[in-house]
């Protein structure tokens, strides 16, 4: 696949952090719990890097972008993968550390990192994800990036080093978790297509459990090579950018580097093959300056490890006891669904746009809370959706809230929908009801709704009776409707609803104007 | 009693002839005279004499563990031993108390054995002479011995006999001079060149390395992984299958260890009959560098077979010669990677330097390893570095698949068991011996034992000098009580002396009191 260029690949595209409306198929930081804080400051900072791509428009030569990036998910286990420690975010430091993971002289193998370097666990793959384009970023495009590989090996200790004391303080709680390296081949072209494909990784091993791939607890680390190129000439020299530790980061790190090679080869200087860390706070990417320049890890076979010898249907040896085999056909079958699927199915199921569907799995919780709402409420799929999408999410991004947080139940929007739904209240009344609800007062729909006097008028004789008040009241405005502007008999339902406080049926009022008015 | 075999004393013990705490006092009272030796690292006094106590117990209450059951044993100090100092005879690990037990000292100490102490090593068992350790060099007891000092008296040569005690060979030398010296009456070694057998081989022993995987390596400070395999020392054969069947088994902690059911208790039967035995010999073992001495035992064991009616065969190693080099790659390589864990970090040595975490590493592994070690660690690391490793560490990957070939082809025309020597010569002097380098010298003490999995040393003869010669049989892995069975059948037919201490340790008559009279039979 041809790398796009960067300025069409990616020209508007902004971090749809803030954004409010529903139509977004992304979503950059995933605010979960209170860990989340950091991603949720850090809305302002986000289109530096777009506004200089704005000015290499100017120049002669169009620039392509070339990204690859190597991911790391801790794989969600009950215990490390060569130890029977347990595996836990948060637990007090060296809590989780057993002898073999401090690789105490003579426990095996230990006091080095394993990978799986020359036969990783699967090879040559694809990643199908979708990136949103069109005016309204409405529209799903599916792209593909290949799987170089995907290994296993083992995490490392953590180590804080405390400058000013000359300290290295050492956490060996996460030695020796297991890890799973997904190498993404170089075929994208943008922040947002490596954070987009990130993301519907995340979603995968998510729903495989595989991994909780949390990035701000570190159980998905990202490292991204990128380098530019004029389209037609052989690819850059790269970079290394680091310890990518969320989606927005992720894009906007690629985004500011690809910017920075184009303005540093544009000005006549050159791309070192060197390591970068993204300083969140900056915006920035800068030079890591490793001493060591180029690093030789020197691998070496582990003897102390046996080949773990994975067999499908038809190479599974006759007799073998199921306990010690791994069959590959066998955990096939037990998969859980995958996000693709899940998609479709409610595409068909509730026939929901597939950006839409996007958007619902992307958010953190917001597919359980849409199908919780969808058991309780009478509404139609599409009024769920609808509501879901815009207001409900609305809401959450306005004051940066993740779907747990929020302060509506699904139980409390079925409820608001089905009254909506049994044109018990107008949808003006229902947005009201709404922003009842997320002022957290402890009241049911039904309750505000009778306290705030929001049911539709259904009294047919008194809502003939303000008709006729407000006929009589503007006497122009029904001279005009009567004349020639038959669209002026908004102004009057408008007055009409006014005098009902928005309480009665626009429809209903209309149709009551309109036999009054002989129309 | 302490000249006895582990076999003997364990039946003196069921027959309540003594007691596993007179025993263990003997022992340890033994240890202190033998101090000079240098054997031990550690004695581990306190935990003896309690584990002899409950052994003592057991068996007033008949519910003795087995053969090993207040059976006084030592440990070669590269095997963890829980709360008991192990040190690898390093700085690096001086002060170092493991948390928990090798898998083969704990199988030990579930069998009643008492532990008397962790014996010295060269650093890291780096090394073919038990003389490059922090804590010192080892002492062959066989310096000491009546036979050697008898005949040094009538070398006219003969300088002062305080400085010209002679090595024990190693790296497990402690362990073989503990054995030796009659302190214990088992040892574990650990052999992956010939760190046991070589020994043994000096000290008059017998030096086991069992079947790669047979054995746990749990707890063992690894050397070379691929290769490290727990050696046991013992005065006779019949001893080490005792031990053997004590260790012997898989260990979930120890991926390498095999599943197959073995014979429990490890019992040897006496050979009446060789004629079905087919003795292969080597040719390329003959070497030039080979003492006369030993190639004229070596040749009167391969008559003997024959003249017992064996098949006595000459077969071909044709790889042999690459043995040497080959094993330096691998084993540098690995010690490379394994020594990456002592960064001063979790345990041992840390410097004092605190400017910068890697030069805090940098600092304790300058001051915690000796040059040995550090030479190797370095070989190792440009071994493997990416435009080395093709060539060096892939290529002696290949070599030693060849070598590996040439045993498995060997056994596989027919041959039962291979007749080799051990070492090149008798042990040599001390100040001898450090006039060459550890490098140079572990090539050449290893030359018979590097490439070999599963082997025994087998104590033949003494020198002109008075010294033991041993012989290595090497047997087919897995097939560890076959070649046993005939190492103990060639064994009753040399009658090797037992070595005879009696003015080191004039007040321990007991010692005397199974001696066997010296009856060479291999020499006329």
């Amino acid at each position: 696949m041809a790398a796009p260029m960067l300025r069409w690949g990616c020209r508007g595209r902004r971090w749809a952090f803030a954004r409010v409306d529903g139509g977004s198929c992304h979503r950059r930081g995933a605010p979960t719990g209170s860990t989340s804080n950091q991603i949720r400051g850090e809305s302002s900072v986000a289109q530096q890097p777009l506004h200089t791509a704005q000015k290499t428009r100017k120049g002669e030569h169009k620039w392509a972008a070339v990204v690859g990036l190597e991911i790391h998910a801790q794989i969600s286990s009950n215990s490390k993968l060569f130890s029977g420690s347990q595996v836990r975010f948060s637990a007090p430091p060296n809590s989780l550390v057993s002898f073999f993971d401090a690789s105490l002289p003579g426990t095996l193998p230990a006091g080095y990192q394993i990978t799986q370097q020359r036969l990783p666990i699967a090879v040559n793959g694809s990643l199908i994800y979708g990136v949103c384009a069109g005016k309204k970023q409405s529209q799903v495009i599916p792209k593909t990036v290949r799987i170089k590989q995907i290994q296993l090996e083992q995490d490392s200790g953590k180590s804080l080093h405390d400058n000013l004391r000359s300290q290295t303080l050492i956490d060996l709680n996460r030695a020796g978790v297991g890890l799973l390296e997904v190498v993404l081949e170089p075929d994208m072209s943008c922040g947002e297509e490596a954070a987009t494909a990130v993301r519907e990784l995340q979603l995968i091993l998510q729903a495989l459990g595989t991994s909780q791939a949390n990035m701000a607890e570190g159980q998905l680390r990202v490292d991204a090579n990128i380098s530019v190129h004029h389209p037609g000439e052989p690819l850059g020299v790269r970079t290394e950018v680091k310890n990518l530790n969320s989606i927005r980061f992720l894009a906007k790190a690629i985004d500011y580097e690809i910017q920075r090679q184009i303005n540093e080869l544009e000005n006549g200087g050159e791309i070192l093959n060197e390591t970068r860390s993204f300083h969140h706070k900056l915006g920035c990417t800068m030079s890591m300056r490793d001493k060591e320049g180029k690093q030789d890890y020197r691998f070496m076979p582990e003897p102390n490890l046996p080949p773990l010898v994975l067999y499908d249907a038809t190479s599974l040896p006759a007799g073998a006891d199921p306990q010690q085999v791994i069959n590959i056909d066998q955990i096939r079958e037990t998969l859980p669904e995958l996000p693709s699927v899940t998609r479709e199915k409610l595409v068909q199921q509730y026939g929901m746009l597939l950006e839409h569907s996007f958007t619902l799995l992307n958010e953190v919780g917001l597919l359980e809370f849409f199908q919780n709402v969808i058991k309780e409420t009478r509404a139609e799929p599409k009024k769920v959706t609808s509501w879901v999408l815009n207001t409900f999410l609305g809401y959450l991004k306005q004051q940066n809230l993740a779907v747990s947080e929020s302060p509506v139940t699904p139980s409390a929007l079925a409820e608001l929908l089905d009254l909506l739904d049994s044109r018990t209240i107008s949808s003006s009344a229902a947005k009201q009801v709404f922003e009842e609800l997320w002022k957290r007062e402890g009241k049911t729909p039904g309750q505000i709704v009778s306290e705030k006097q929001l049911e539709l008028m259904q009294d047919q004789g008194a809502l003939e009776q303000l008709c006729h008040s407000v006929m009589e009241a503007h006497p122009q405005v029904v001279m005009d409707v009567k004349n020639r502007n038959p669209r002026a008999i908004n102004k009057l339902i408008g007055l009409v609803r006014k005098a009902t406080q928005s309480r009665a049926d626009p429809v209903m009022i209309k149709e009551i104007l309109e036999k009054k008015l002989s129309l | 009693m302490l000249g006895r075999s582990l076999r003997e004393v364990s039946a003196a013990l069921k027959q309540g002839q003594i007691t596993p705490t007179e025993l263990c006092q003997k022992c340890l009272s033994l240890i202190k005279k033998t101090k000079f030796l240098n054997a031990y690292i550690t004695v581990s006094e306190e935990v003896a004499l309690k584990q002899a106590e409950e052994s003592e117990k057991r068996y007033k209450n008949g519910q003795s563990l087995g053969d090993l059951d207040g059976i006084p044993i030592a440990v070669k100090d590269n095997f963890s031993t829980s709360g008991i100092e192990t040190t690898c005879a390093s700085n690096m690990l001086k002060g170092y108390i493991p948390p928990y037990n090798a898998t083969v000292v704990q199988k030990l100490l579930d069998q009643g054995a008492l532990l008397m102490g962790k014996t010295n090593l060269d650093e890291f068992a780096m090394g073919s002479g038990s003389t490059d350790g922090v804590f010192g060099p080892v002492k062959n007891p066989w310096s000491y011995s009546k036979q050697y000092r008898e005949k040094r008296k009538q070398n006219p040569h003969s300088e002062n006999e305080d400085s010209d005690w002679l090595i024990t060979g190693g790296s497990s030398g402690g362990s073989a001079a503990a054995v030796s010296a009659f302190t214990c009456y088992a040892a574990l070694g650990s052999d992956t060149g010939g760190s046991t057998r070589n020994p043994a081989a000096h000290c008059g022993l017998v030096g086991f390395k069992p079947s790669y995987g047979l054995v746990s390596r749990h707890g063992l400070i690894p050397l070379v992984n691929s290769m490290d395999v727990p050696g046991i020392l013992t005065r006779c054969v019949d001893d080490a299958a005792i031990v053997l069947g004590a260790l012997a088994g898989p260990d979930p902690r120890d991926s390498t260890t095999v599943h197959e059911p073995i014979n429990k208790p490890f019992m040897l039967p006496s050979l009446a009959d060789v004629s079905k035995l087919c003795i292969g010999i080597p040719k390329e073992y003959l070497v030039p560098e080979l003492s006369s001495e030993v190639q004229s035992l070596w040749s009167k064991a391969a008559d003997l077979f024959e003249s017992e009616g064996a098949k006595v065969i000459e077969v071909s190693l044709p790889h042999t010669s690459y043995s040497i080099v080959c094993y330096h790659v691998l084993c540098t390589s690995e010690v490379a990677s394994n020594m990456a864990r002592f960064d001063g970090l979790q345990y041992g040595h840390r410097c004092d330097i605190d400017v910068s975490t890697e030069a805090m590493y940098a600092a304790t592994r300058r001051e915690g390893f000796n040059d040995v070690v550090r030479g190797r660690i370095l070989s190792g690391n440009f071994f493997l570095l990416k435009e080395n490793y093709e060539n060096y560490f892939v290529k002696a990957q290949k070599v030693r698949r060849l070598i590996a070939n040439d045993f498995v082809n060997a056994f596989n025309s027919g041959v039962d068991v291979l007749l080799t020597p051990t070492t090149l010569s008798e042990a040599v002097p001390y100040l001898e011996f450090i006039k060459e380098d550890n490098r140079t010298r572990s090539a050449q003490d290893d030359i018979f034992t590097q490439a070999v999995n599963m082997a025994v040393s087998i104590p033949v003869a003494l020198s002109n000098q008075g010294l033991p010669i041993g012989l290595q049989f090497i047997g087919r892995a897995f097939c560890d009580q076959q070649l046993l069975t005939v190492a103990k059948w060639f064994e009753k037919q040399v009658q090797f002396p037992v070595i005879q201490l009696q003015e080191l340790m004039d007040d321990c008559s007991a010692v005397l009191e199974n001696e066997k009279l010296a009856s060479v039979s291999l020499k006329q």
